[in-house]
């Protein structure tokens, strides 16, 4: 009864992509020459369990592969190999094509079986070299088992015992088995068939000559037999010259001969024909039929996690039952207790909804453990002493949020690697460590997560900024900007000032994205500089996507929310810093800078409390480095609200992001600040933002 | 039109047609939808409104949880609005459109009642031209002395939405 094992496949997937994650930061962390006994060990494990999984499944290719990583890893256990910048190296790409391997074959893809090649030449090679070494020649596992006539193969004489069958064994898995180990030739011995009227179809009649050709060990061939032993006869002998010569071609018992009525052919058809073959169609059918079984999105939760959970919902069970206590006969001198179960409740309720979002959270180490390798083949590559240090991989982050998050730390990292840090003679020209550093930083600030990419190169250049900016058009000429008005200019789509294009970085397309991916998370992103100190680049997400913190604001009876990241501030009107333009868009003069009002119930066509600008509220929003105040009656509170979608009922409204239910159960709506704004432009033809952007260059 | 197309158009509407309808009233006439589409029947409470959507859209409330938005059924119909009084309630249905299942809540003057329709009772609706919009009505039906008019649900919702997001366009 062969058990379907492709319903594992995904956890051997999953359990070997991080198996490799692990062995990657080993061999990251092993120092040439000077190697840990016990992180060898885990390298080893690692190899071992991956090779142990993937034949199992069997996947030979990477069973193949992997076994020269474990032998070289195996060698090196046992010092019989040293440690080498080669090996290590050679090993990490080894792990890279090992990952590439096992993605093509739950995708179902090919791979480069040349690259494969020729790494485990190179392995080999190393193999061979620290044999000579330590001149102690290990055997090769194979060959090692049985030295001579065994490597050819076994000839086996299997003939079970009538009741074979009614011990609830069955030879043709046993032979599916055997052709598993090598080439197998079977012919059938129908010599014990009876006729046809004294046969007992319970019984087992047939014998099988088997011919397994390769190097097996004889174990591997016994253990197929394990259980039928004492129910058969068996003979394991090795194939000699004679007994190959003799049976090269064996003679299949025409089964036509046998009675018909025996079917035996259904026995003998899996066998009898080309025993590999056989077994990789076997295979890609039982692929086939699960093509997406990669596909499906899991993930791993630590079962601290899972124990709260219980515990909380256990609590929960409690508070239920004494609470349908209190209900059974309720009398009015229990509704002191009644209160106390329902905070109770309350208590419980709140609990398991924050242990259930905490399910979804995953530690940011997840992101942040592929930089140590990121870091050190690009500085081989820019020629540059790196250092890089983590800190704060424990932090916790929602799951969805973390895979978005993964592309924009990458860019930010490699830019500062290219643009950041110098080259050895530069830094050590600006009296600085030849070794630049490099620091990822996450950590938790209010209801919020910050990760930092600092490093200390040599931060921004303004001057160059604001040069190539003016050359561009972004900036006009004689515009003044504020120091981290300038930084910013980096976030404009096709901006660079690198002189050179390399393959790494200075096409101009890359802080636009990352602020717009980080945007698209509901997050903001902070440039800190100091020229010839070095630059921190805060990226600031909410928790969870599904949570926001908003300020609730209302216009007449209409409550809406603002999200807190895009306010800036708020303020009471001054009725003389407002002005017109051309009688129609209003601007608000606040400070040196000039914004377009927008009167929220005028995009809305609501009615407001009062439509004299001085007995409201301007509230400065930002987004995209645009602002705009826009005009409310009143502020409230601030508070935490849980973002639900109109799409999933209704159908996407402009200047609307969503909705959500407020304390008292009624649903206040969530303004699109960029969503606004554009709404706020349709409203007076021709837009009256561009009025505005000329006004300003001329007053500055 | 042959036979086989004819054969083939009664037998797609016939397990559609029959079955249970929960009738509601609109300016004294009887509208029927599916029952089992129907999730629940509600008490009228304010709605948040959205801004710039079709005026049928009542806005939206919170139901255990979930947005779902509400239509003013007599202004869907353009028929006169009338105040909310105490039978005004709000029918909850499941409708299936382009973008998936939907559930949305659709205000009327009252609700009536539960009839079992039979294939026999259902009679296409006549073709007025222009004048009146037939593309809901999924048929009229005779029960006892009175009409009832069977409602397409899924259309109505689909224009719905269609015309909302014109209007978000616009």
């Amino acid at each position: 009864m062969p058990v379907d094992l492709s319903q594992f496949h995904q956890t051997f997937f999953e359990e070997s992509f991080e198996g490799l994650g692990v062995m990657e930061s080993g061999l990251l962390a092993l120092i040439p020459g000077n190697a840990d006994a016990e992180s060898i060990n885990t390298l080893f494990r690692v190899a071992h369990s991956i090779k142990g999984g993937s034949s199992m499944f069997g996947f030979t290719t990477i069973t193949e592969f992997t076994h020269v990583m474990e032998t070289l890893l195996d060698k090196v256990r046992s010092d019989e190999c040293p440690v080498t910048q080669g090996s290590v190296d050679l090993l990490l790409q080894s792990v890279d094509f090992l990952r590439n391997m096992l993605a093509a074959v739950r995708d179902n893809t090919g791979h480069d079986a040349e690259r494969g090649g020729r790494l485990r030449e190179q392995l080999e090679e190393i193999l061979e070299n620290g044999n000579r070494v330590t001149a102690s020649p290990v055997p090769r596992k194979t060959e090692a088992a049985g030295a001579g006539d065994a490597a050819r193969g076994w000839h086996i004489k299997f003939r079970p015992h009538r009741h074979l069958l009614t011990t609830g064994n069955d030879p043709l898995p046993m032979l599916r088995e055997l052709s598993l180990l090598g080439d197998l030739d079977v012919s059938i011995d129908v010599s014990r068939l009876p006729r046809l009227q004294d046969l007992d179809p319970e019984a087992c009649f047939l014998g099988w000559d088997l011919m397994l050709h390769g190097a097996i060990p004889r174990t591997q061939v016994a253990e197929v037999f394990e259980w039928v032993e004492s129910d058969c006869d068996l003979e394991i002998t090795p194939i000699d010259r004679n007994t190959l010569q003799a049976n090269t071609r064996p003679t299949v018992v025409p089964i036509q001969s046998a009675d018909p009525a025996l079917h035996a052919s259904r026995f003998s058809a899996p066998a009898t024909g080309p025993a590999p073959g056989a077994v990789e169609g076997y295979t890609v059918v039982e692929r086939r039929k699960n093509p997406s079984a990669g596909d499906a999105s899991s993930i791993r939760v630590n079962i601290e996690k899972i124990d709260a959970l219980i515990n909380i919902v256990g609590e929960l069970v409690i508070t239920r039952s004494m609470l349908s206590q209190i209900g059974e006969d309720f009398a009015a001198s229990k509704i002191e207790k009644l209160r106390d179960g329902l905070i109770q409740l309350a208590r419980n309720t709140r609990e398991l909804q924050e242990s259930v979002l905490r399910i979804r959270m995953l530690p940011i180490s997840f992101s942040f453990n592929r930089f140590p390798r990121f870091v050190r083949d690009m500085s081989q590559q820019l020629c540059k002493k790196i250092d890089l240090t983590l800190s704060g991989e424990q932090t916790e982050i929602d799951k969805t949020v973390l895979e978005k998050l993964s592309d924009p730390l990458v860019h930010l990292v490699r830019n500062s690697l290219d643009h950041g840090i110098e080259v050895p003679a530069v830094r050590k020209a600006h009296g600085k460590d030849e070794t630049g550093r490099v620091h990822l930083h996450a950590y938790h600030q209010g209801g919020n997560i910050v990760i930092e990419v600092a490093d200390d190169g040599a931060g921004l250049n303004k001057e160059k900024i604001l040069k190539r900016a003016r050359e561009q058009g972004i900036v006009g000429e004689r515009e003044a900007l504020a120091e981290d008005r300038i930084h910013e200019l980096i976030f404009q789509p096709g901006f660079s000032t690198a002189d050179t294009i390399t393959d790494i970085s200075g096409r101009g397309v890359g802080m636009d994205v990352v602020r717009r991916n980080i945007k698209d998370l509901g997050g903001s992103i902070e440039i800190k500089s100091d020229e010839g100190l070095g630059s921190t680049f805060a990226i600031r997400l909410p928790l969870t996507l599904a949570i926001l913190d908003g300020q609730l604001v209302r216009i007449g009876r209409y409550i809406y929310i603002i999200p807190l990241v895009s306010i800036v501030e708020s303020l009471q009107v001054a009725p003389k810093c407002v002005s017109r333009i051309a009688g129609k868009g209003e601007i608000y003069k606040l400070r040196a800078e000039y914004l377009p009002i927008i009167r929220l119930y005028q995009v809305f066509t609501v009615v407001p409390d009062s439509e004299r600008i001085e007995s409201g509220i301007l509230v400065v929003v930002e987004d995209d480095g645009q602002r705009a105040g826009i005009y409310i009656d009143e502020l409230l509170a601030q508070q935490q609200v849980v973002i639900k979608s109109l799409e999933t009922n209704y159908t996407r409204v402009p200047g609307i992001s969503g909705a959500t239910i407020l304390g008292d159960g009624t649903v206040a709506l969530i303004l699109d600040v960029p969503g606004v704004v554009e709404l706020s432009r349709n409203l007076v033809p021709g837009g009256f933002r561009t009025d505005i952007h000329e006004v300003v260059v001329k007053a500055a | 039109m042959n036979l086989e197309q004819q054969l083939n158009e009664t037998t797609q509407r016939m397990p559609t047609a029959a079955g249970q309808y929960l009738t509601f009233v609109l300016a004294g006439t009887e509208y029927g939808v599916d029952i089992l589409r129907v999730q629940e029947i509600k008490v009228w409470d304010t709605a948040t409104e959205i801004p710039n959507t079709p005026e049928y859209i009542r806005g939206i409330i919170n139901l255990r949880g979930t947005i779902v938005p509400i239509v003013d059924l007599r202004k869907r119909f353009h028929m006169e609005a009338v105040a909310y009084t105490s039978t005004t309630v709000v029918v909850v249905l499941k409708v299936k459109g382009a973008g998936g299942e939907r559930t949305m809540g659709f205000v009327v003057d009252a609700v009536s009642d539960v009839y079992n329709v039979t294939v026999e009772q259902i009679k296409a609706a006549p073709d007025f031209g222009t004048s009146v919009s037939t593309e809901f009505v999924k048929g009229l039906a005779a029960v006892g002395d009175k009409i009832v008019i069977l409602l397409e649900i899924d259309q109505l919702v689909d224009t719905a939405v269609a015309m909302a997001e014109q209007a978000v366009t616009h």
